[in-house]
């Protein structure tokens, strides 16, 4: 496996340029060339790292049927742009781009580039050759709630968020909503860091939270700070992304782990069986898109039994992390009966009620 | 407000504002010699660094940090080297240093991804350490009264020692100290190895103390609030040691003000804070007629001694 950094593609400008022709070949025995652009380093054990670990699944899956190329460390914007620019010169026939900055870039380049198929992850803009795909993260957040509505003793959570768009608001009240059907009284506390990363911000933060009577901790940040922290103080937290609790052996109770490989698998295998479509995809529990990490041995059994039957509820489809009757934050009524619909989690501006923020 | 959460949130205080005091009284030094180095977030990383790796390996703290410090000062050599002896642009090779410093310690970091140490606590008893209203004094690690040290001891130098006045004199006219015969050259490595060494601490405060782990950028820019210190500071010590905990308080207030739901301010307004601070300092700075406060004027100059 060829490892490209940015810049030795940038570099390898210079080359594609003086052999134009070399750029796209059509010979049925080639591998499909597939690349993937990364927004941070591969071993930064979060995003990145999850995202390459689909990757690596979808080579072992395809063997010499395809040869997957990453680029590690793109900044979002312009320098995406050239980058993906790049990709498609090398003649890659599918190229994901994995995070939501890269978006305008890619479909720019996509509508340059009909003969090349593009997969823009958690964005919302479309192309007949560019699809868009995201997790259901907020599924893992309803098991962790469901975990946090039983062992929390306070009955409040502190939740450390990074800036307030439809993608953290509705981790918040997937969280929230869960809990309350534990303990109606429940409480969480969110705190926004204006950060997805500052390990001494977030550490700061659980402390601020717990000393407001926060018992457990929940974060939509990246480092394992606030997990830390929660164990030098004996209380309890969610990981976020991968397993992290090796940081924390007490304190970790679950996380959730984000399988990107599913997806990828059956996206290249549609390209390879010329079946693929734009469109747009959004999975969770049901295609094992996203999973839980092992529970805390200090979970007691029923509380397992408690979040396993929410997270079967939400993979046969039987459940629903919001399903009414929801209120708001001021207690209104937003929904009676039946559930969100996928289109309303998009555009979630509003928090449940028990959320305090 | 109770006791215990007044008590927690001072510690946070302190636990927030001693890093950045450590590397801003590094970089006071450092300026006050005449140079400025922009590399401080870049140092700190690579003290960050290996202070982790030499805690996780060892499990000997004090040997993780004075390996920190060796390191950041390797790194802080590479920049006297170039600026110094070779003259180069301070300000250019200082931002070199921190792009540097950010790539080669997310380098030698990456197999210690996903580890963590012992928090490098307090050396008291635990009677003391951990007692519910004492530990306000004693529950800090050593790193914190070191740096409360340093602070007095650099403010001691430079008013009261000898080799303190040299300092200053190199950094407000390197041709009269050159032309008495110091070496100005040799003074201004000394200060930015000085330099260096406080900011590897003020790192591995970051890895071994406040967030015992190692991940890329640890420090999320804390290194150039250091910077703005040594300007709202106007290079005075006291005034260092007073603005970092003011610093430090109001990054963890506004986390407590926000947790116990005061929301008057935004939170992108407090987080500016510092650095508005640090404006408004700069210009009261320039009102003042008699410049006795001002920037060393030989700041970002270089020396060539034989030109």
């Amino acid at each position: 496996m060829k490892k490209f950094t940015r810049r030795s593609v940038l570099k390898s400008a210079a080359v594609a340029g003086t052999l134009p022709l070399l750029g796209k070949s059509a010979f049925a025995a080639d591998p499909l060339k597939v690349a993937f652009v990364y927004l941070g380093p591969i071993g930064d054990h979060g995003w990145t790292y999850a995202h390459e670990q689909g990757r690596v699944a979808a080579v072992e899956k395809f063997g010499g049927a395809i040869e997957a190329t990453y680029v590690e460390n793109v900044d979002e914007g312009p320098d995406s742009e050239r980058v993906v620019r790049r990709l498609v010169e090398e003649g890659n026939d599918l190229i994901f781009t994995t995070s939501f900055g890269y978006m305008n870039p890619t479909l720019k380049v996509a509508k340059r580039n009909k003969e090349v198929k593009f997969e823009h992850a958690t964005g919302y803009q479309q192309a007949p050759n560019m699809s868009t795909y995201n997790l259901r993260f907020y599924e893992g957040r309803a098991v962790c709630g469901t975990i946090a509505g039983h062992m929390s003793k306070s009955a409040t959570a502190g939740y450390i968020a990074s800036f307030p768009i439809p993608e953290v608001v509705m981790g918040i009240n997937a969280f929230t909503l869960a809990a309350r059907r534990v303990n109606p009284d429940f409480k969480t506390n969110v705190l926004w860091v204006s950060s997805w990363y500052d390990p001494a911000k977030e550490a700061d933060a659980a402390k601020a939270l717990i000393d407001q009577g926060a018992d457990i901790i929940s974060q939509h940040t990246d480092s394992p700070a606030a997990l830390q922290a929660c164990e030098q103080r004996n209380l309890m937290a969610f990981g976020q992304a991968w397993d992290m609790s090796s940081f924390a052996p007490n304190a970790h109770l679950t996380a959730i782990r984000n399988n990107w490989g599913v997806y990828y698998i059956d996206r290249i295998q549609k390209v390879l069986d010329e079946k693929w479509e734009s469109g747009d995809t959004w999975w969770g529990f049901q295609q094992g898109a996203i999973e839980m990490t092992p529970y805390n041995k200090r979970i007691p059994a029923d509380v397992v039994a408690a979040a396993e039957a929410v997270r079967t509820g939400l993979a046969d489809g039987s459940g629903n992390a919001f399903s009414g009757p929801i209120k708001d934050q001021a207690g209104e009524v937003r929904l009676e009966e039946g559930a969100l619909t996928d289109g309303d989690l998009h555009k979630m501006e509003w928090y449940v009620e028990g959320v305090q923020s | 407000m109770n006791d215990t959460i007044l008590i927690s949130i001072l510690m946070t205080i302190v636990g927030a504002s001693t890093p950045i005091l450590l590397a801003a009284i590094g970089e006071l030094i450092v300026e006050k010699s005449g140079v400025l180095n922009l590399g401080i977030e870049g140092m700190m990383l690579i003290g960050a660094v290996t202070g982790f790796a030499v805690a996780t390996t060892t499990g000997q703290p004090v040997l993780a940090i004075l390996v920190a410090m060796l390191a950041a000062m390797a790194a802080s050599f590479l920049f006297g080297y170039l600026t110094l002896t070779l003259t180069a642009n301070q300000v250019a090779t200082g931002l070199a240093l921190t792009i540097f410093g950010i790539g080669l310690s997310s380098l030698m970091g990456e197999s210690y991804v996903g580890k963590t140490t012992e928090v490098f606590g307090s050396w008291f008893p635990s009677g003391l350490a951990e007692h519910p209203q004492l530990r306000v004094i004693f529950g800090y690690s050593p790193i914190v009264y070191f740096s409360l040290i340093m602070t007095v001891a650099v403010s001691y130098f430079l008013r009261k020692t000898r080799a303190g006045l040299i300092l200053r004199a190199v950094g407000e006219s390197d041709i009269s100290a050159h032309s008495i015969g110091y070496s100005v050259i040799g003074v201004r490595y000394a200060a930015v190895l000085f330099g260096g060494a406080m900011a590897g601490i003020a790192g591995c405060y970051y890895s071994l103390v406040l967030t015992p782990l190692w991940s890329e950028e640890l420090t999320a820019g804390r290194g150039w609030i250091a910077l703005a210190l040594v300007v709202f500071s106007a290079w005075r010590p006291g005034r260092l040691l007073l603005g970092a905990y003011l610093f430090g308080a109001v990054m963890t207030l506004e986390l407590h003000a926000k947790a116990a739901g005061f929301s008057y301010v935004a939170p992108e307004m407090l987080a500016a804070m510092p650095y508005l601070a640090t404006i408004a300092v700069l210009a009261l700075i320039s009102l003042k007629k008699s410049g006795a406060s001002a920037a060393p004027a030989c700041l970002t100059k270089p020396f060539k001694p034989n030109a």
